[in-house]
């Protein structure tokens, strides 16, 4: 009797107690760091993920102090997260519209960092080597007017292939991605139809076809499913064995996708200067039309000395150094006119009025 | 028994039982109470969590609830860049990839609870149970993954064809295969629903009264008829296995969006892609920008958190009945 009457005091102690260190630890959790070591926190694109790992890793050998965080949930999540200030950069694919600059307190500039192509990759049972397509017959497929494989559109300009009879199954993302914003900006460029219809954007109305999760999933996929269609990512096709198709460009060349084609896409394209620009369909020789630059979103006013020092360093050393270690990754480096504009733009970083870098 | 005491005052029990209880450090009454308002603080804290959830869902969802109004669930499209949106297609998916699962899983689930517990010899009982409940341990994103590299190739190059052969006269079996598409993810579903049912039913199974299986054994019975005796004795306590199975299907997210094909269209044929709700969140909400697609997507969870209430609701309400039911036809 006498334990179970101690007991429940005892219980009832310790509940109060408990309580109080929970509320005490959730305060005064977020204590000062006080130690040496800087953290930046990043989330946006999935795109280029892999080489920004592979850059924080090695920029955190060469500077050990500064640690970066990145979560890759995707370009509209990076977005959102920095127009919030819950992150300290944000990386997109697609850049940021002028009505969304304009709802953000601050300005937000765009530092283009690497560019990427999104391909053409299909599953065509009896079809061993690289496929041509059109601007037409791109956009046809996709909107479910071209239905089968040796439809004159697709056979005409592919005479060494024999394409089969069969459906055309279309694989697109069922999520919404900086992939998709960029497939669907250059069909609306080539395409009056789809400008007017499903139109650009990173979740459109998709007229036909099966949705699969990430770039992974598209692949996935497309590898599956005979007689499919699919816009992936150039690593990811190189990756899975996958082929990739070669696409006329606006100068009519027939471009495969490759680091150097990408890379001419931006160096024909006319660049502002603030960088935003959608790189799609260029003019150019040799430029693969399905091209894009990806970007990090940084606030020009940084509020942190620190923070926006290092961010700053990171942003230099990155658009230097690291364009050193794109082509390994499959990553197209950016041109060198591209390098001078977002010099510009990171000298331009200020803490207090007063630029973080000379 | 202490009415049956006079004279001899009160008894020893009832007392005590008006003393309060006494110890050396003191009356403890308040620690009671303490004990008591703790534990009430904890009910009231999970049943307003849920009230908390509905009404940021309601807040969260007030931007596309006032463009389209009730007619939000009678919309078929869904255009994010346009602004357009509409539950049908996803409510389409979800209500008819959870019916084929029960379908399917329904007859399956029975006939195991029926041999696990009328047939079965004791040593095989046990394991097959066990595995049975092993298939609700295996994770939805395992199941997806065993979808997309299993099942749908297998159904795509043997099953589906056979089947439109056969009866591809059917609009529910026209149109391409291409191994994803509602009836692919109404079949992994089946097996996700499976240990649920079964469990239920084998527990409901076995706790009919061996009265009513040895009269009917003692009249003349068959096995089988005997069987067919206690399935009805149990079918409420079945019924409400069924909803619970239900209620698992209309939630499961990670194996159906891997499966289903993510393509917001009402279709006849069941080889088509479909959408249901929790895969379409899941997918979009990451990506969704504007304010009105969020509200928008928010108000499809609050439109699943409906349904599935209403699934829920039903099955507590059919356990009441059994339970207050069976209390009267024990005492007959």
């Amino acid at each position: 009797m006498k334990h179970r009457i101690l007991s429940a005091r005892a219980l009832a102690a310790l509940m109060i107690l408990s309580l109080l260190t929970l509320l005490l630890a959730g305060c005064g959790a977020k204590g000062p760091d006080g130690s040496s070591e800087t953290r930046i926190q990043g989330a946006g694109a999935t795109f280029p993920n892999p080489i920004y790992q592979k850059w924080f890793s090695e920029y955190n050998k060469a500077n050990p102090g500064v640690k970066f965080d990145y979560q890759s949930i995707g370009s509209g999540g990076g977005i959102k997260q920095i127009s919030e200030k819950t992150v300290d950069f944000g990386g997109s694919d697609a850049p940021m519209k002028d009505d969304d600059l304009g709802k953000v307190q601050g300005q937000i500039l765009h530092i283009p960092t690497v560019l990427g192509a999104v391909v053409m990759t299909y599953n065509i049972p009896g079809v061993t080597g690289d496929l041509k397509f059109t601007p037409e017959a791109i956009a046809g497929i996709f909107l479910g007017k071209i239905k089968k494989w040796n439809d004159p559109a697709i056979a005409s300009v592919n005479e060494g292939a024999t394409l089969p009879a069969n459906d055309i199954t279309v694989v697109h993302r069922s999520d919404g991605s900086g992939t998709t914003y960029v497939f669907t900006d250059y069909l609306s460029k080539v395409s009056p139809e789809w400008k007017s219809g499903p139109g650009t954007g990173p979740s459109p109305n998709w007229p036909t076809g099966l949705g699969a999760k990430g770039n992974e999933g598209v692949t996935g996929q497309v590898k599956q499913t005979p007689n499919s269609i699919g816009y992936v990512e150039l690593i990811y096709a190189e990756q899975n064995k996958l082929p990739a198709a070669a696409i006329k460009n606006a100068s009519g060349e027939w471009v495969k996708p490759t680091l150097d084609s990408t890379s001419a896409a931006a160096a024909g394209a006319a660049i502002p200067d603030d960088l935003r620009v959608s790189i799609t369909n260029a003019p150019g020789a040799g430029a693969y039309p399905i091209s894009s630059f990806t970007y990090l979103l940084v606030y020009k006013e940084q509020a942190d000395q620190t923070k926006g020092k290092a961010l700053v360093d990171f942003l230099w050393w990155a658009t230097h150094d690291g364009e050193k270690m794109a082509k390994d990754m499959s990553y197209a480096p950016l041109p060198a006119e591209v390098v001078k504009k977002a010099e510009e733009k990171i000298k331009s970083i200020t803490h207090q009025g007063k630029p973080l870098r000379s | 028994m202490s009415t049956a005491t006079t004279e001899r005052g009160p008894s020893p029990q009832k007392a005590l039982a008006h003393q309060p209880t006494k110890s050396a450090l003191g009356s403890s009454r308040w620690a009671d109470s303490l004990f008591k308002l703790t534990t009430l603080a904890f009910a009231l804290i999970v049943a307003g969590l849920v009230v908390i959830i509905i009404i940021e869902m309601a807040m969260n969802s007030t931007l596309s609830f006032s463009k389209f109004g009730f007619g939000f669930i009678t919309r078929s499209i869904w255009d994010p860049v346009h602004e357009e949106f509409g539950a049908l297609p996803f409510i389409y998916g979800t209500a008819v990839s959870s019916l084929i699962a029960l379908f399917i899983s329904v007859p399956v689930s029975i006939g195991i609870a029926i041999y696990l517990s009328e047939h079965a010899p004791r040593g095989l009982a046990t394991p097959i149970a066990f595995l049975v409940q092993l298939l609700a341990a295996i994770p939805s994103v395992v199941y997806g993954l065993w979808g997309i590299f299993v099942l749908a190739p297998l159904l795509r190059n043997q099953i589906y064809p056979a089947l439109q052969k056969s009866l591809g006269f059917l609009p529910i079996f026209k149109g391409n295969i291409n191994g994803l598409g509602l009836l692919t993810a109404g079949i992994i579903l089946s097996i996700m629903v499976v240990p649920i049912v079964t469990a239920v039913t084998t527990d409901v199974m076995r706790a009919v009264p061996a009265s009513q299986r040895e009269a009917a054994l003692a009249l003349g019975a068959t096995k089988w008829e005997a069987t067919l005796i206690i399935l009805q004795n149990a079918r409420s306590g079945i019924t409400g296995a069924i909803i619970l199975g239900l209620g698992r299907a209309v939630g499961e997210t990670m194996a159906v969006t891997m499966v289903i094909g993510n393509r917001p269209e009402i279709s006849a044929s069941l080889f088509d892609p479909s959408f249901t709700i929790a895969s379409a969140i899941a997918n979009e909400f990451t990506e969704a920008t504007t304010e009105i697609y969020r509200h928008a997507l928010v108000e499809l969870g609050l439109i699943l958190f409906v349904i599935t209430f209403i699934i829920n609701a039903s099955a507590r309400l059919l356990v009441y009945a059994v339970t207050r039911g069976q209390g009267k036809v024990a005492h007959a």
